[in-house]
């Protein structure tokens, strides 16, 4: 039972007179995946419910050389309805040079937490598209050194101006090379010089820290150059691309906002039966289920190589399934073309609760939030349960057809990610030894005993060159034991590097199971004889172990040795924070004030210290290099 | 004049120029619309496509400076 479109915005208009935010959230969500004319309703819509609901800001700027105006609302729409508010600004018609140029230009003044740099090929070197056979080498490559340098005044000149993101769309190449066949028979050709300069541009965003490249020709033949195009736009209004796929280039967009803004999703928790296979292995059997390198299995295979490319990239997976444990464990076990195996999945949740007690268990035994929960299941039932009782968990939608799981679930942007450290595709590892660790406790007599059983080693340092991607994504994601909550882009901590007073301190944890890692950071600020915390953040793996008391014994003692006579520190509330608000207190801090900045704590340090917890050895920093 | 294509593009007329529906009749155009600029014709013209899923040519979208004529236009793609 479809409801026309314009039912279903009155439904809408319905739920959000009635002060439901929630549900009307959901219907608008629905709206835009089924209207495509729906981006200026949506757009409308959320701006009135947006206060009730927990939407990641992000400010967006986009520097262009052609028409992008009908962008706008569609990149707004889709990142609503993925959780992120943005705030766009769109930079003057083929103004990009000057607005990246000039310090005092509206782009700057504007402060984007992300900028987008998207230049046609035609516009930057009309030359490439109007080549002729009769281009002498010479020519083609002295050509391809303007556009390279080009770009490289433009990105170091931004470098200098912002430490904020930069993204360069590469350069799409014509649908049919001018020569024809002969293009490709040589080397230096119209599509093969335009390939070069890609290749020239990704290499020098890879020098540069927050800088990266959007795939646009990758983009465009998703669909095929011929579908993307619309010649009557073009000449109309210099817009190049068909109306349908506008919402492409925005889904591309999201897919750098999620992890820029912090919506991302940390965990995907996946069902079993029509999901990694076919059928219901309860009734089904082992021999019975659809799995396989053949139709009708392939698809769920095709999906479980998805979710391992997910798990390879730092993702943990979880089992959310209705099933009896046996039968699950044997198709796990002993089906030949299963891909993915138990000790792939962080948290097993197989039985006959309900989705939603299993989605709770998973986050707490994991430390995970609800809303870095990914929740895949075939069945629409139960993801409309999970969405009315957790609206934080992110709902991948997949389609009735098997076939289309694995492109939805590659698609999907709270999956993606902008950098990949070592402790990323480790990360599973760690969960593992956690679970050990977990057990072990109950089993020991007291904390204490447990504490000198797990035999922690840490190491503390200042940032290096190596360490500074880890401290970057650490301030980013981390909300339970996080003090301030303050996010950092590793170009924003490079910067206050060179501030005078500032120190960063990281903390890495080896144990008796797992080294865990950098999983701790602080930045200190010395203001006269007061040494002020301006961030303390530790990864929640590791919370209730010492680690944090050891960290901070560390600062004291240093603050100390510098003469400091007070240590202050502030606790700002968030949702995620609890775990970490009676951290001052603990420690013997006294409260200073309360403003809406939370509550100012200090320690005098003539007569307060902060002991270091005797089961926790420090190592020096080379010994473990 | 189609009454079903006259609402639905009525409907999308006020999103787009964002004013009440009530506002919106058959003469309304540029002159008569606050938001009715350029860029907002753009989006009008692309969301008429969407919703009606045709094709507008440059003649077509040039013609389209009324609610009546954008109606006409519409009805002309569907009915080919």
């Amino acid at each position: 039972m479809m409801m026309s479109s314009s039912d279903q915005r009155s439904h809408v208009d319905r739920l959000i007179a009635d002060g439901k935010p929630l549900e009307a959230e959901y219907e608008i969500a629905q709206l835009w995946r089924s209207d495509p004319s729906s981006a200026a309703f949506v757009v409308s819509r959320y701006k009135l419910i947006r206060s009730g609901l927990s939407l990641r800001p992000c400010k967006v700027a986009i520097e262009r050389s052609f028409t992008l105006e009908p962008l706008e609302n569609v990149c707004r729409a889709a990142a609503f309805v993925n959780g992120i508010d943005v705030t766009l600004r769109l930079g003057p018609f083929n103004a990009y040079a000057q607005d990246m140029l000039n310090p005092e230009s509206g782009l700057y003044q504007f402060d984007p937490d992300v900028v987008f740099l998207a230049v046609l090929t035609s516009d930057v070197a009309p030359e490439l598209w109007t080549w002729s056979a009769r281009t002498p080498d010479a020519v083609a490559q002295g050509l391809m050194q303007r556009v390279v340098s080009h770009f490289q005044q433009l990105i170091e000149t931004f470098r200098a101006h912002s430490a904020r993101y930069l993204v360069v769309h590469l350069l799409e190449r014509p649908a049919y090379p001018n020569q024809g066949i002969l293009d490709n028979q040589t080397l230096v050709s119209q599509m093969a010089i335009i390939g070069r300069i890609n290749d020239e541009l990704r290499r020098l965003a890879c020098r540069q820290k927050g800088v990266y490249t959007l795939d646009y020709d990758g983009l465009i033949s998703r669909v095929g150059s011929l579908n993307w195009r619309d010649e009557a736009k073009w000449e109309a209004v210099r817009l190049p691309i068909r109306s349908e796929f506008h919402r492409l280039l925005a889904q591309e967009w999201l897919k750098f906002l999620h992890p820029i803004s912090g919506r991302i999703a940390k965990l995907v928790a996946v069902d079993l039966d029509n999901t990694l296979w076919g059928g219901v292995i309860g009734e089904d059997g082992l021999a019975g289920i659809k799995l396989g390198k053949e139709y009708p299995g392939a698809a769920y295979r095709s999906l479980q190589q998805a979710l391992l490319d997910l798990r390879e990239r730092g993702l943990l997976l979880a089992v959310c399934s209705k099933n009896n444990i046996d039968d699950a464990m044997e198709a796990f076990d002993k089906h030949p073309e299963m891909l993915l195996k138990r000790e792939d999945f962080a948290a097993l949740r197989i039985n006959w609760n309900d989705k939603v007690s299993n989605l709770r268990a998973i986050a707490s035994e994991l430390n995970v939030g609800l809303e870095s929960i990914a929740f895949v299941d075939d069945n629409p039932v139960e993801r409309q349960q999970v969405r009315s009782v957790l609206p934080e968990v992110q709902i991948v939608e997949l389609p009735e057809n098997p076939t289309q799981f694995e492109s939805i679930v590659r698609n999907f942007p709270a999956f993606e990610r902008l950098a990949l450290s070592e402790e990323d595709r480790e990360r599973s590892l760690y969960y593992a030894a956690h679970e050990r660790a977990l057990e072990l406790r109950s089993q020991s007599k007291t904390l204490e005993e447990f504490y000198h059983f797990l035999h922690q080693r840490v190491v503390i340092q200042a940032i290096t060159p190596l360490t500074l991607t880890r401290v970057a994504q650490l301030t980013q994601k981390t909300n339970q034991f996080n003090l301030t909550t303050r996010r950092y882009s590793e170009q924003q901590i490079q910067a206050f590097a060179t501030r005078s007073g500032w120190r960063a301190y990281t903390i890495r944890v080896i144990d008796r199971y797992a080294d865990n890692g950098l999983v701790g950071v602080a930045f200190t600020i010395d203001s006269q004889d007061t040494c002020e915390i301006e961030t303390f953040l530790l990864s929640c793996r590791v919370i209730g172990r010492g680690i944090e008391t050891a960290l901070l014994a560390r600062i004291v003692e240093e603050a100390r040795q510098r003469g400091m006579r007070h240590l202050k520190g502030r606790f700002i509330p968030t949702k995620k924070n609890r775990p970490a608000h009676t951290f001052f207190r603990d420690n013997g801090f006294a409260p200073l004030d309360e403003t809406s900045e939370g509550v100012a704590w200090q320690l005098d340090l003539q007569r307060g210290n902060v002991p270091w917890p005797a089961w926790i050895e420090l190592l020096e920093a080379e010994a473990t290099v | 004049m189609d009454e079903s294509v006259f609402k639905e593009v009525r409907q999308l007329a006020a999103e787009t120029f964002q004013t009440e529906e009530k506002e919106v009749t058959a003469d309304s155009s540029p002159d008569t619309l606050e938001n009715w600029d350029s860029i907002q014709h753009l989006n009008f013209v692309l969301a008429l496509e969407a919703r009606f899923q045709i094709e507008l040519s440059a003649e077509d979208m040039e013609g389209a400076r009324s609610i009546a004529d954008a109606v006409r236009i519409v009805e002309a793609r569907i009915s080919r």
